[in-house]
């Protein structure tokens, strides 16, 4: 116990009371590290592993810090009585959790042996031996798939997809987690109906997969790429309607058996 | 089966109307009151004054003009204006004659008053010079004291210059036997009286005042009978026609006989709680359980078929719109203070009975429907949360706060029960608890509690350790030790404790001298016939009749006091980083920000007092002259780098409201600088004093009255409200808020505390968000928080009902233990409100 407490990792952020991403009040981790460079990530700080500089308001901030285990633990347990009353626990996110295996691991494994549920926000971008060793600490993947199209996939997120459809696939055979799906509806990416057809058919061909979150773009990261010198490809693409978020949910449940909720 | 039906029931065209009618135009104050009263007073004046409030009461009754208004089912109106407002010169009434000419254009609650009303006001006050309570008060104040409030540490305006109220009465035992029943045990009381007994003057002619004053109500529901009887004949409509013989026969019957059906209970409930506005000013008279004591005659109606859900619903709404037809005109100062044109009056549903069982039935529900339906400021509707509330009933009121009307305020039975029990309630009495006002506990028929009995503000006895008691330019307080000689925190945190004990104690001695003043010249018969034990004991409830007496005043600023303790104590004694000298300096010049009117005063004085020591007439010439030069002089711009500095370092550290274990620590003790040393203070009535933590939203003018605080708070600006938070000092988000405050003692504040937290819609989006929702709210109070209530609004549709208030005209929102429309609050206060943190994620 003590060697998890003390293992480092390099986190962006701890954000209390978050309600969108897992069951109940939940206290998310944000990883810093990502494999993918998504057009549209509203959380562009989260990317790169170093640390990093971002003007916030005009003042620059400090982007990433190294911690241990103890330290994220000792926020995560203030908001125990929420936990206990609303389901809720922790949640890591990221970046991608899976660019630090072993932190994100020790994370999981001190919550469950503190008795507090876990989640894990990820695309699966690992291979899956790395994957296997956090399943038995996980009590919700929260799996992002963002297309079935191998090369719109690379085109949009510098890499392409096979690996993280094949964890899919062996994430749900193991049994191991509560998997759900969830799908960023980006315009101009995967926004229509085939598209979301395309990801909701294969979602539901996965062993005890029964739910899929379609979660709208949204710009409110856009400010952060200025802050970071960087410029923002999306520039000028607006969030979908409210009706073709109710269009694309009537999609997935004409073509699947999932349950599909709008939003986290 | 479940206990209770939870089904949502549609709202009626009339309620609609009646809302509409209600807010057509501005509130008016009318005169019929302040002319009858004194009338009377001119006839009696050799008589017994108990014997002279009930005639006055009678007369009072017997001839103010009345009126049903269009669509009405429950009558009873205290002026013929829609939400207009009677006076009370008994009380006090110079401010209005001063305020006659701006009471309609003032920015908060605003009132048109017609030149014919001024004239019969005014020669109607003529008749009150120096017999009032305001007067008598202050002849029985110390002069320390005067000086005190002179000076703004304290301010018991309330009851200062008006009637009490804050209180529940026996609606239960009103609606079971009548006011016949009331008046019988009163002649059995009488008949028991020996005339040779010590109290018999007293008692007897107590008694006789109450028989009067029941009499007298009896009689003004008969002449509401007569006047729906008269209408009725001249109506056409033939619905209308047989709603107006409806409404005569419910007066004949009720409130003189017990109730028998629901619209007699309504009606009758509602004879109760406008008249007892009509015999004094008091405001917070507060209905309290009304879910449990209407429920006997709705469920007897239910199952008899006399009466559908939907009746019922219209006739609980109608009541509601009746609690928003009472109105109160207060002082300009007042008037911000209590911000909203509101009368506090708290109903709260749900919670355990004297067994400890949960209590929730279709009544509690049906409440939280009509706050749907009418959506109005009254009532201040308030639930009771224990272990065992049902969660279909929160998930209920959770939608109600998702619409950002404010309300309900949510209430922990967990923490107001033992609390009350540490009050010398017993448990089954403390299980009955219902709410007054805006946060305060109680138990209903038998508590006097005086809560509400002033506004303590905790900083600016922080102000005046860095003077050593010394406030534009006069001692007022205890000359401790200058803070150059400080060197440790411990002697600087016992200067401020040492502040903080002077001014309770003339705290307690203006809320006893303005006690007593009530007992000499206000006793209230008809308040007095409705709670326990009055009419065995032969006294008012001002005279200390009721089983169970407190004063509850108040303090605030517990978040400013904390973050300014915690800064000292990290910059000054651990860092070293500023002495306390220049933290004097910078608290002095408003931290080298604007020069604000606070810092001019304190010059001023301070050079004024120089000259006198000199031998020099201060003239206000001279000293302005002087007190420019010297504020020109004195801060370098050296000095404002310092300055500038400090604030930068200030704003670097932690702060109350983000789970932060020392700071919040520290709240806690500062807290308790003002909690515990009042619990050793009695009133006239033989009551003990218990702290409440709530400003009502005094925070923002009293705010205005207090200099630079060492949390990097600039003058004039406004103060943490309740125990809260400071605006914007929140960066964690909500349950790090709720943890923080809930490090504080709630259990010892045994007045109520005031947790304002704001939501924006998005967090309670969907049946998840209005489970997390509640689940925030019942972990807040596992963690021993006494109350929590929500501003659940855009900070878009805030700016943009300041900019264009015409479309904004029913906008609601939680200002502090109430709510209040948005666009009657000052803009400063408006401004808090959009400041205060937004927990949208």
């Amino acid at each position: 116990m003590e060697d998890l407490l003390q293992t480092k990792g390099r986190i962006f952020d701890i954000q209390r009371y978050s309600i969108h991403d897992g069951m109940g009040i939940r206290t998310i981790v944000f990883l810093k590290g990502c494999v993918l460079r998504c057009r549209w990530c509203c959380n562009p700080e989260s990317q790169e592993y170093v640390i990093q500089t971002m003007m916030v308001d005009g003042k620059p901030k400090v982007i990433g810090r190294d911690v241990t285990v103890a330290e994220v633990m000792e926020v995560v347990e203030k908001d125990r009585a929420y936990y206990r009353r609303s389901g809720g626990g922790i949640t890591l996110s990221g970046g991608e959790s899976l660019c630090q295996p072993k932190f994100a691991k020790a994370l999981l494994q001190t919550a469950k042996a503190k008795g507090i549920s876990t989640a894990m926000e990820s695309m699966g971008c690992a291979p899956f031996e790395v994957i296997e060793e956090i399943l038995p600490y996980l009590d919700t993947y929260l799996m992002d798939i963002k297309h079935t199209n191998p090369a719109k996939h690379k085109e949009f997120t510098g890499m392409s997809n096979e690996m993280m459809l094949e964890n899919a696939r062996k994430i749900a055979a193991s049994g191991k987690t509560r998997l759900v799906i969830r799908v960023p509806v980006i315009p101009t990416f995967n926004a229509t109906p085939e598209e979301i057809a395309g990801i909701a058919q294969f979602a539901d061909k996965l062993p005890g997969v029964d739910k899929i979150h379609l979660l709208p773009y949204h710009r409110l990261g856009q400010d952060k790429y200025e802050g970071l010198g960087r410029e923002y490809l999306m520039d000028g693409i607006l969030p979908p309607e409210n009706e073709h978020m109710d269009m694309l949910k009537k999609v997935v449940e004409n073509v699947s058996r999932l349950n599909c909720q709008i939003g986290g | 089966m479940a206990k209770y039906n939870s089904s949502r029931i549609p709202k009626t065209e009339r309620i609609t109307r009646l809302v509409e009618h209600l807010y057509a135009k501005m509130p008016e104050i009318e005169s019929a009151r302040a002319v009858l009263v004194t009338e009377s007073y001119k006839q009696t004046e050799n008589e017994p004054l108990i014997i002279r409030r009930a005639k006055a009461f009678e007369h009072i009754l017997k001839n103010i003009p009345i009126i049903i208004r269009e669509d009405e089912l429950i009558v009873g109106s205290s002026t013929i204006a829609p939400r207009g407002c009677q006076t009370f010169p008994e009380f006090s009434y110079e401010w209005l004659e001063q305020e006659f000419e701006t009471v309609a254009t003032r920015e908060a609650d605003p009132f048109y008053i017609s030149d014919k009303a001024k004239k019969e006001i005014k020669e109607a006050n003529s008749y009150w010079k120096g017999k009032t309570t305001s007067e008598l008060a202050t002849a029985y104040m110390a002069p320390e004291a005067l000086k005190a409030m002179e000076h703004n540490i304290f301010t018991p305006g309330n009851y200062f210059y008006n009637g009490v109220g804050h209180i529940t009465v026996q609606y239960d035992k009103v609606l079971a036997i009548g006011y016949e029943g009331i008046i019988a045990e009163a002649k059995a009381e009488l008949a028991k009286c020996g005339v040779g007994d010590a109290d018999y003057a007293t008692k007897s002619r107590f008694l006789e005042a109450v028989i009067i004053s029941c009499e007298a109500v009896i009689l003004y529901a008969n002449r509401y009978a007569e006047l729906a009887a008269k209408m009725a004949k001249e109506c056409n409509d033939a619905v209308r026609k047989a709603e107006l013989e409806t409404i005569a026969s419910n007066c004949r019957k009720v409130p003189a006989e017990g109730a028998t059906t629901f619209h007699e209970a309504c009606q009758s409930f509602w004879f109760v709680q406008q008249l007892l506005q009509m015999e004094s000013s008091g405001h917070s008279i507060s209905p309290g359980r009304f879910d449990q004591y209407m429920y006997p005659y709705y469920k007897k109606d239910i199952d008899a078929g006399k009466i559908t859900r939907e009746q019922a619903q219209e006739l609980i709404d109608c009541i509601w719109v009746k609690l928003n037809d009472l109105n109160k005109c207060r002082d300009a100062e007042s008037a911000k203070g209590f911000a909203g044109y509101s009368l506090f009056q708290n109903l709260i549903v749900g919670g355990q009975n004297e067994a400890g069982q949960d209590v929730t039935n279709d009544l509690s529900f049906m409440c939280i429907e009509a706050s749907f339906h009418v959506f109005l400021p009254m009532p201040s509707l308030s639930i009771r949360v224990w272990n065992g509330s049902p969660h279909d009933l929160l998930i209920r009121a959770a939608e109600l706060t998702r619409t950002g009307i404010g309300l309900p305020a949510y209430y922990n039975d967990e923490v107001i029960i033992p609390s009350l029990m540490s009050r010398g309630l017993t448990l089954e009495e403390a299980r009955s608890y219902n709410i007054i006002g805006c946060v305060e506990p109680q138990v209903p028929g038998k508590t006097m509690g005086w809560h509400d009995a002033a506004f303590y503000n905790m900083c600016r006895p922080l102000e005046l350790v860095f003077t050593s008691g010394m406030d534009c330019g006069e001692q007022i307080g205890p000359k401790t030790q200058p803070v150059e000689q400080m060197r440790t925190f411990d002697e600087f945190y016992a200067a401020y404790q040492e502040q903080m004990n002077y001014f309770i104690a003339l705290l307690v001695n203006a809320d006893n001298a303005i006690d007593q003043a009530h007992t000499e010249r206000m006793p209230l018969p008809y308040l007095a016939s409705m709670v326990d034990d009055c009419m065995a004991r032969g006294k008012t409830c001002e005279q200390g009749g009721c089983v169970y007496n407190f004063t509850g005043p108040q303090g605030f600023g517990i978040a400013n006091v904390a973050d300014s303790l915690y800064a000292i104590k990290k910059l000054v004694f651990e860092e070293k980083k500023v002495t306390l000298a220049e933290y004097k300096k910078a608290l002095m010049f408003n931290y080298g920000q604007e020069v604000s009117p606070l810092v001019v005063a304190q010059v001023a004085g301070n050079v004024a007092r120089e000259m006198a020591q000199k031998g020099i007439e201060p003239n206000s010439d001279t000293v302005a002259r002087a007190s420019q030069e010297i504020i020109k002089q004195s801060v370098t711009a050296e000095d404002k780098k310092k300055f500038e500095e400090l604030l930068a370092m200030i704003d670097n550290l932690a702060k109350f409201g983000n789970d932060e274990e020392e700071v919040d620590m520290m709240a806690r003790e500062a807290a308790y600088t003002y909690t515990k040393p009042l619990l050793q203070y009695y009133n006239p009535r033989g009551g003990q004093f218990q702290a409440g933590l709530y400003p009502v939203s005094a925070n923002v003018p009293l705010g205005a009255q207090t200099g630079a605080t060492p949390d990097g708070r600039l003058a004039g600006t406004p103060m943490a409200d309740g125990v809260s938070p400071s605006a914007g000092k929140d960066v964690n988000g909500p349950t790090a808020a709720a943890n923080s405050v809930s490090k504080l003692d709630h259990g010892i504040a045994s007045n109520g505390t005031l947790y304002n937290q704001k939501f924006h819609p998005s967090a309670l989006s969907g049946e998840a968000g209005l489970d997390n929702f509640v689940n925030l709210i019942r972990s807040y109070f596992d963690r021993k928080g006494s109350h929590v209530q929500f501003n659940v609004v855009s900070r878009e549709t805030l700016l943009d009902a300041q900019k264009h208030p015409e479309n904004y005209k029913h906008l609601v929102v939680r200002v502090a233990g109430y709510s209040a429309l948005f666009t009657t609050l000052s803009k400063s206060l408006q401004d808090d409100i959009i400041r205060r943190t937004e927990q949208g994620f």
